[in-house]
């Protein structure tokens, strides 16, 4: 007995090694010739800079990150949706109204998408969109200076995951609702209703915010649609130009284990929405006009950079019940997450997550199927168009778990694979797969810089790893999140670098570095701070006491504070400083903090003025001090401020240097 | 002659003289112009940062206002200017030869000036100043480079300087031809 058992097994030996031997020769996994080849091309020596800049979205903490490229060098992280400590962003009187909403102050957000704006379907390096997916919200951000200069809240939504999309001359940037809420069929409010009222009762919208020159947003409309969970978009260009796509899934219209019971339906739907029309309805002013509460926050730059928050009542939103050609609906297995539209604009890809193939929609085909009203049923007044009618092809064997697509503009579409954590090049005319690379591990999101614009630079594409494991040293139970440049100018693949990314990074951009440092800002100019409590020179310095507002107007300059010896502060009394660096020179921020502040530091940079408040709960003397390394002489650049009783009598004095 | 004259006005538009300062925290570098009427940054915060550095050795605070000077100074050149086409109009030769003279006595005299200037911004320091390295000077280099602490200072003449040269060499040219004939 036991003989034959062990002459089975060596008979299986061989049959081992020759698998061994096969998948070793099969494996390319685009290993390159050697580790120093790759080093090279990511190689960025010392005082040289990246080709790219990649923006890359911080998820659940909030931020922006910026990375160059290819070096994954991380460069800066921008804060947009959560407070930021390091900087005083939240926590600055001039900066607490970027955080408003409708449900109050909100210190923290999920940011998903960056977009970068474009003209003519290209990267401009103007700004960067992102949104906010769990208290809607759409942030602007300025690349002259890398700061979030307006975040407008989408009313009527809840949890903004399909944004900030943006049309290829950024006339518009989307939203859409993740989840759909039960909304009163008159005025869209949200109701007390019984959560298994789903069907009846929930609703879903898509919103599209206006951009103007200047970069301001404003809701321009919102569509009315069914509930399901609206998921990704991306608008269409060249001959799609004037539509945009968003995937939904929960077609089931499923209200409690999702996971199972949102994953019946064989398809479930994009929603291809004709923009233009429904920018053509609301200036005719079709749809109804109804409250709407929302609140625009954005940096009033002709006030010294103060954040100002701006309440809107209303919204007007269209019906595709009443309004005919806004929207259709195209059919799609299944549960499909991302939809990315080619470069030409003549395809639409979807990354069906449980689906077997990529299928990929023809807009021609979709135009004559609207045209010929080759429907095959019709969901909340919206016409379903018939699936094979409109398909280009469908891509097969593209791996397991397909989500999202770019593209290098050379005809490939490159697609992430999250359960068989690979990446997959196709061609796009002929739906077939001509390669694939391992990533570690769990691609969502993929980059290309402009790879979703009419022009892609196709030479570099970063895969961002959902789960990082063994990638490098061990951080304990919480990592960063693992990206992975991949060299995709050959035929073949090839890994280039792994490096770690702060947050979870959702989508990236990414766009040649020469478009956005033209524009740079080095300091703010002193002579056009417009704060009201701005003190441009040391002799408007000065401590004013109103009731028990006391005001402090103070200055920064290597390597000191003007006044930096205060006195007459009492206990209950609420303290302003309103610090103005004086400095004009490139990289001379100066930091302030005091003793026992319950917010955070300021970071102000030259020629800018912020204010941080300061209540004193202890009577004594307490010192401040500049935080930032700002000159050989940082250390004494500190100064003490006296608090007295509250009942004691002491004057205000202050002063530098007597 | 007129052409002497007439090419001063450039003057006006264009520094005479240059300070360059380079040191490992400004590696795009910083510096002054100096022109007939003002002294200013290369770039608009230039000055500022100059001074803002310097108050660390105790220099005193560089601006236009505190050298009289540059208020005197265009007036000379206006007063070359206005000579020297009254010569070119009624003028002979030795009043072109006078016109030079001046202007040479002049350009030594500016010259002997900004390094009075220099002089004295480098030496006349305020005691109480945080950084005091003994037997150290800032007198930046009347011309050339000269390396101050961390900072290397390269003094130059500037389109102005040489504008002015261009001046000279025409008026002697012209005294010089008159005389051949």
């Amino acid at each position: 007995m036991k003989t034959t058992t062990t002459k089975h097994w060596l008979w299986s030996l061989p049959v081992v090694a020759l698998l061994g031997l096969l998948s070793y020769g099969c494996s390319s996994n685009g290993e390159l010739g050697s580790s120093a080849e790759a080093a090279q091309q990511v190689y960025v020596a010392p005082g040289e800079h990246d080709e790219f800049y990649g923006f890359f979205s911080g998820g659940y903490n909030g931020q922006l990150g910026v990375y160059g490229l290819p070096s994954g060098r991380h460069l800066f992280t921008i804060p947009v949706f959560s407070q930021a400590a390091v900087n005083g962003y939240g926590y600055s009187e001039e900066t607490k109204a970027m955080f408003q909403t409708t449900d109050g102050f909100v210190p923290w957000g999920d940011a998903h998408h960056p977009e970068l704006s474009q003209t003519n379907g290209e990267t401009d390096g103007r700004w960067v969109f992102i949104n906010e997916n769990n208290t809607p919200r759409i942030a602007r951000i300025g690349l002259d200076d890398f700061k979030t200069q307006e975040i407008i809240e989408i009313p009527n939504s809840a949890g903004n995951h399909a944004s900030s999309f943006v049309t290829p001359n950024t006339e518009y940037v989307s939203a859409a609702t993740r989840f759909s809420i039960p909304m009163d069929e008159e005025d869209l409010s949200n109701m007390d209703v019984s959560i298994d009222t789903y069907k009846e009762n929930f609703k879903g919208t898509i919103s599209f915010i206006k951009v103007n020159e200047e970069g301001k947003m404003n809701i321009d409309f919102q569509i009315m649609m069914p509930g399901f969970n609206y998921d990704l978009s991306h608008a269409g260009k060249g001959p799609s130009d004037g539509w945009s796509f968003f995937t939904s899934y929960n077609s089931e219209q499923a209200n409690t284990l999702l996971e199972i019971n949102a994953s019946k339906n064989d398809k479930d739907f994009i929603a291809a929405i004709n923009w233009e029309k429904a920018a053509e309805y609301a200036r005719e002013g079709e749809g109804k006009v109804i409250p709407g509460k929302h609140y625009r926050n954005y940096i009033d730059h002709e006030e010294g950079g103060i954040a100002k928050s701006e309440l809107i009542e209303e919204v007007r939103v269209l019906d595709p019940r009443e309004l005919e050609g806004l929207v259709y609906f195209l059919p799609t297995p299944k549960s499909p997450h991302g939809v990315d539209v080619d470069p030409t604009g003549q395809y639409i890809v979807a990354g069906g997550k449980l689906s077997t193939v990529i299928p990929v929609h023809s807009f021609a085909k979709m135009e004559e199927a609207i045209a010929n009203e080759n429907f095959e049923g019709e969901v909340m007044g919206i016409p379903v168009l018939n699936y094979d009618s409109i398909l280009h092809g469908e891509v097969q064997n593209p791996g397991l778990g397909p989500l999202h697509t770019e593209f290098d503009g050379n005809g490939y579409a490159y697609t992430t694979a999250f359960i068989s954590s690979e990446i997959v090049k196709w061609d796009i005319e002929k739906t077939e797969v001509v390669d694939r690379i391992d990533v570690y591990y769990s691609p969502g999101h993929l980059m290309i810089p402009g790879g979703d614009s009419q022009n892609p630079d196709g030479k570099y594409l970063v895969a961002l790893n959902k789960i990082t494991k063994d990638r490098y040293l061990p951080t304990g139970p919480e990592m960063f999140h693992s990206a992975q440049l991949i060299d995709i100018s050959g035929d073949k693949m090839k890994l280039l670098l792994d490096f770690p990314t702060e947050g979870e990074p959702h989508y990236a951009q990414g766009i040649t570095a020469d478009k956005v440092i033209k524009e740079q800002k080095r300091y703010y100019d002193l002579s056009e701070n417009g704060h009201p409590r701005a003190t441009t020179s040391e002799k408007q310095t000065r401590v004013e006491r109103d009731g028990n507002e006391v005001h402090v107007y103070m200055t920064t300059i290597r390597s000191h504070f003007t006044p930096d010896n205060i006195e007459g502060i009492k206990v209950g009394d609420e303290v302003y400083f309103h610090v103005t660096n004086l400095e004009q020179d490139w990289d001379v921020p100066h930091g302030f903090a005091i003793k026992g502040a319950n917010n955070a530091e300021l970071l102000i940079m030259p020629g800018e003025t912020l204010t941080l408040k300061w209540e004193p709960k202890k009577v004594g003397v307490f010192p401040f001090y500049c935080t930032d390394f700002c000159s050989a002489l940082h250390q004494e650049m500190s100064g003490y401020i006296r608090v007295s009783p509250a009942n004691s009598s002491t004057e205000i004095t202050y002063g530098t240097g007597q | 002659m007129a052409v002497a004259s007439l090419i001063l006005i450039l003057v006006y538009f264009f520094p005479i003289w240059s300070i360059s300062m380079e040191a490992p925290q400004y590696p795009e570098g910083m510096g002054m112009n100096i022109s007939v009427n003002n002294i200013e940054g290369k770039e608009p915060q230039h000055l500022q940062n100059i001074n803002g550095l310097n108050h660390y050795i105790g220099m005193k605070e560089i601006t236009p206002e505190s050298i009289p000077e540059l208020k005197i100074m265009p007036y000379i050149f206006g007063f070359l200017i206005v000579s020297g086409l009254g010569i070119a109009l009624w003028g002979n030769r030795t009043w072109v030869l006078i016109w030079l003279g001046l202007f040479v006595l002049f350009a030594i005299g500016g010259l002997v000036d900004f390094y009075l200037w220099g002089y004295d911004y480098g030496h006349n320091l305020d005691p109480n100043a945080p950084i005091k390295v003994p037997g150290m000077t800032y007198q930046p280099p009347l011309i050339g480079s000269k390396q101050l602490l961390n900072i290397n200072a390269t003094s130059l003449p500037h389109i102005g300087f040489y504008i002015a040269l261009v001046s000279m060499s025409i008026a002697t040219t012209v005294w010089w031809t008159s005389s051949k004939k």
